[in-house]
């Protein structure tokens, strides 16, 4: 997937990739894509649960030999 | 834009890990765009006390008791597997390796994500700390009572009680 901007989250875990997301998607403009690096298996479920809170559209998470590729749309 | 969430959270405990689990979810509230507030109350309240110093009371009572007592957020113990220190420096030296934030990187967090940090007054009244600022760690926002902490959880979507 082809993201405009991207986070690096790897060695981190929870809360962190979400409280770090959360200050990166200020950067984009909205429509735009971000890619979050995470390895932390927890990215699967509170990534979806963050966007639910906050309006952004999640648009799916891919498995890598690293960990997990979460992908957002910043809808507003 | 709507009027955003509330997230109260009541911090009774003093315990490490009771105070990294308030943390944690304070800020995934806040990163969550979640309007939170913290109420630090009794032993809650060394989470928030600054490190340095000693703190002044007065009474003799109070004075053994804030000895003993000190709190800080670089003296908060486990409330289990302690043993004298080394279980609690085990943990903190776990969390360092895994990249988890300390309770310190965690107030300052919070307090930048705009979490509001609320120290009670009636348990610095009892156990004898002067609501002074240097009292509490400059992060800390403002002192209320009951009525607040009621007040907010009563608008709050979550309240927690740690």
């Amino acid at each position: 997937m082809k993201a405009d901007q991207s986070l690096d989250c790897i060695g981190l875990y929870c809360p962190m990739p979400i409280v770090k997301t959360a200050e990166k998607i200020k950067e984009l403009r909205q429509g735009e894509v971000l890619e979050v690096a995470a390895d932390d298996i927890g990215i699967k479920q509170d990534m979806p649960a963050w966007c639910h809170a906050t309006g952004n559209e999640f648009l799916g998470v891919e498995e890598e030999a690293r960990g997990y590729k979460v992908y957002i749309r910043k809808s507003k | 834009m709507a009027e955003r969430e509330k997230l109260t959270i009541a911090v009774l405990s003093g315990d490490l890990e009771r105070a990294l689990a308030a943390f944690m979810l304070a800020i995934t509230g806040a990163a969550m765009g979640m309007e939170v507030s913290v109420f630090f109350t009794f032993w809650g309240l060394n989470i928030i006390k600054r490190n340095e110093g000693s703190i002044k009371s007065r009474g003799i009572m109070r004075k053994m008791l804030n000895l003993i007592n000190r709190g800080g957020s670089k003296r908060l113990k486990l409330s289990k597997r302690n043993m004298f220190g080394l279980g609690t420096w085990m943990m903190k030296r776990l969390m360092k390796d895994t990249n988890m934030p300390s309770i310190d990187e965690y107030i300052t967090m919070a307090h930048q994500m705009g979490v509001k940090l609320v120290a009670c007054t009636t348990t610095c009244g009892v156990m004898g700390l002067s609501p002074e600022k240097d009292t509490f760690r400059s992060e800390v926002d403002s002192l209320a009572g009951a009525g607040y902490f009621l007040g907010e959880a009563r608008e709050s979507k979550v309240t927690l009680f740690i």
